[in-house]
């Protein structure tokens, strides 16, 4: 590790732990779901190895004091990866677990896209290609203001068809936000069905924008860390992390559904799923 | 502040297209030189909070003031609106007050959605100033904003403003820069004249003021309208017409109280607008009265439901029918008066 990277509140935690927690986060996700027969969370269990090393490995963060003014900030660009975010807050005590179940539901905080009023969430995802701007916006206002906090912004490869991302992108280069990471979820599916608009090559056009960049599987925790590590040296270029990922990641029974942004999971056993996702982490 | 003759002959001389960044002087007022980029130097000295955005239009939205006085608080973010706002809206979310600047048809259309869903749902703390309001510029319909107003005032949580004049830009600019929320404000830039007695006017958002009281009919307008219906009431005196003159700067909210109370004993109105007729201050006007049940005998100056010519200011103002005498003629033909009516009002 590091020294130069400061103090984080909760104890950073292993490569072992972090496989527990993604695991756990999973299991939440699967407790959201379970019995809505809709949503996404094929993308939710894609990203869960990444919001396991982000919540509980990387970011300094007070779950005690969400709107702590150090903390590092997660900004969730793809609203609809909600599940996903509960599952972390959840997870890390920001969010009761009871609420689980309430995903989605009239009148609960857990929305099926994000909105910013439910503590932990940084900004209002869910319209594309938001994420990234604001983003830069955080990094420069904390380099402003002389914090040491760092900002970590997902976003698909599907969101990088909305030109303001790459608006962004230009922007971050050249006011040289090395605090700023930029993960990208590359898992191959947009609203339309698999991409429809070739994206590739994604690390080699985030290189020729000025970003550090790192191709890894996003489903490999120590990958992961491995390039959030490699993040942490940058100077003076933002960092991009295009994160390969399997949508359904660690329950076979989803990761077989058709590759699809909203799937329809009416078919899915949920009980089978939960087994197959135990039986995984075996 | 009473008009000169000068500004008369001038609406009347045939002109041509002016170089963006060149002002049209508008001739018998005094003028101050960019009203807003000096009063946001003085809030920027109170405040260290605030901070200054463009993108590529630094010089011509007279925000180079503070770019000097504060390089470290500036920051251009090159020809890219929806990252302007959205910077501008992390930077909210950081504490800090950014003011972006662009012009209007490049804000509100280009940008639509990151007004809409990174400021105004989310009640961050941004400004947006925006440039070449109406037909404040001859360069056509890509660079007039005709619907700004309607686009802005549609959104949940803004506060729209049109200023008057450099009295009202200094004023509204240290209001918007101690107010919590997001604004959007129409800019007048360069060389702005100034309308509005300094000494005694005061802009407070939401806040409509009569500058002038009469009894047969109101001319309600807002933006540099204001300056034309001020000429028109002194016209409409001289021709014993007595005009009262209510200025409505804040768009939204809409200061229905002060305008319905008002039009409740003078229910004779021109709204007068430099934007569509539609969606804007005449449309506020006539819900806030539909709404009250209050029956008025009403007519529209802004720009018809089309895009604009190129051409000198002055031409534009009489080829759209929003020059002084229009507003005179229209007063008139409300009241029933034709035979003082200068050009036919439709």
């Amino acid at each position: 590790m590091i020294e130069t990277h400061p103090p984080h509140p909760t104890l950073p935690l292993d490569i072992p732990q972090l496989r527990r927690i993604a695991q756990k986060l999973r299991r939440h996700m699967l407790t959201m779901a379970a019995g809505k027969g809709q949503g996404y969370i094929g993308q939710g269990l894609g990203v869960a190895d990444i919001m396991a090393a982000l919540y509980f490995h990387e970011m300094k963060y007070d779950p005690h004091n969400p709107a702590w003014e150090d903390r590092d900030r997660f900004i969730l660009s793809t609203g609809h990866y909600s599940i996903a975010l509960w599952a972390a807050l959840v997870e890390i005590g920001v969010l009761p677990e009871d609420e689980l179940t309430q995903y989605g539901a009239d009148g609960s905080r857990l929305e099926m896209s994000t909105l910013d009023a439910t503590p932990g969430v940084e900004m209002t995802g869910g319209s594309l290609g938001h994420g990234l701007g604001q983003g830069v916006g955080m990094a420069l206002g904390l380099r402003l203001a002389k914090k040491i906090s760092r900002v970590f912004v997902e976003l698909s490869d599907g969101e990088l068809q909305e030109g303001s991302t790459w608006e962004a992108a230009m922007a971050a280069a050249h006011f040289k936000l090395d605090h700023l990471v930029a993960i990208i979820d590359c898992n191959g599916i947009q609203a339309d069905g698999p991409m429809v608009l070739n994206m590739e090559p994604i690390a080699e056009k985030w290189r020729a924008f000025g970003w550090r960049t790192n191709e890894i599987d996003g489903n490999d925790i120590t990958q992961i860390v491995g390039a959030l590590h490699a993040a942490r040296s940058a100077t003076g270029q933002p960092n991009a992390i295009v994160a390969r990922t399997v949508p359904g990641k660690g329950v076979p029974c989803i990761e077989r559904c058709e590759k699809a942004h909203f799937l329809n999971l009416t078919h899915i056993d949920w009980n089978v799923a939960q087994r197959e996702l135990e039986a995984q982490h075996e | 502040m009473s008009p000169s003759a000068n500004w008369r002959l001038n609406m009347n001389k045939r002109g041509q297209t002016t170089a963006m960044g060149v002002s049209e002087l508008v001739e018998g007022y005094p003028v101050v030189s960019a009203p807003f980029g000096h009063a946001l130097v003085a809030a920027g000295e109170r405040n260290e909070k605030i901070l200054g955005l463009t993108a590529d239009l630094g010089k011509y939205t007279d925000i180079l003031p503070f770019a000097e006085v504060f390089p470290e608080r500036f920051f251009n973010v090159g020809m890219a609106e929806q990252n302007l706002i959205g910077i501008a809206a992390g930077l909210a979310r950081t504490g800090f007050i950014p003011f972006c600047t662009t012009y209007c048809v490049f804000a509100t259309r280009r940008a639509y959605d990151f007004i809409a869903i990174g400021c105004a749902l989310s009640r961050t703390n941004v400004k947006i100033i925006a440039g070449l309001p109406g037909l404040t510029t001859g360069y056509g319909g890509t660079h007039q904003g005709i619907e700004d107003l309607a686009l802005m005032r549609a959104i949940p949580n803004l506060t729209v403003i049109d200023p008057c004049d450099a009295t009202e830009i200094a004023q509204a600019t240290a209001a918007i820069a101690e107010f919590d929320g997001p604004v959007y404000m129409r800019l007048l830039r360069a060389r702005v004249p100034v309308v509005l007695d300094p000494a005694t006017y005061r802009f407070k958002i939401g806040k409509a003021r009569l500058l002038r009281d009469g009894t047969e009919i109101v001319l309600l307008s807002t933006g540099l309208m204001t300056q034309r219906t001020l000429e028109a009431a002194i016209e409409l005196a001289s021709q014993g017409v007595s005009a009262a003159v209510l200025h409505v700067s804040t768009l939204k909210p809409f200061d229905r109280e002060t305008v319905l109370s008002l039009l409740e004993k003078v229910p004779n109105v021109v709204v007068a607008e430099n934007h569509a007729t539609t969606g804007g201050l005449a449309s506020a006007v006539a819900d806030a009265a539909v709404d009250a049940g209050l029956p008025l005998r009403m007519k529209r100056i802004g720009i018809p439901d089309e895009f604009c010519e190129c051409g000198s200011l002055p031409h534009l103002a009489q080829r759209y029918k929003m020059d002084t005498p229009s507003i005179v003629a229209a007063a008139n033909a409300v009241l029933g008066r034709r035979r003082f009516s200068l050009a036919p009002v439709t």
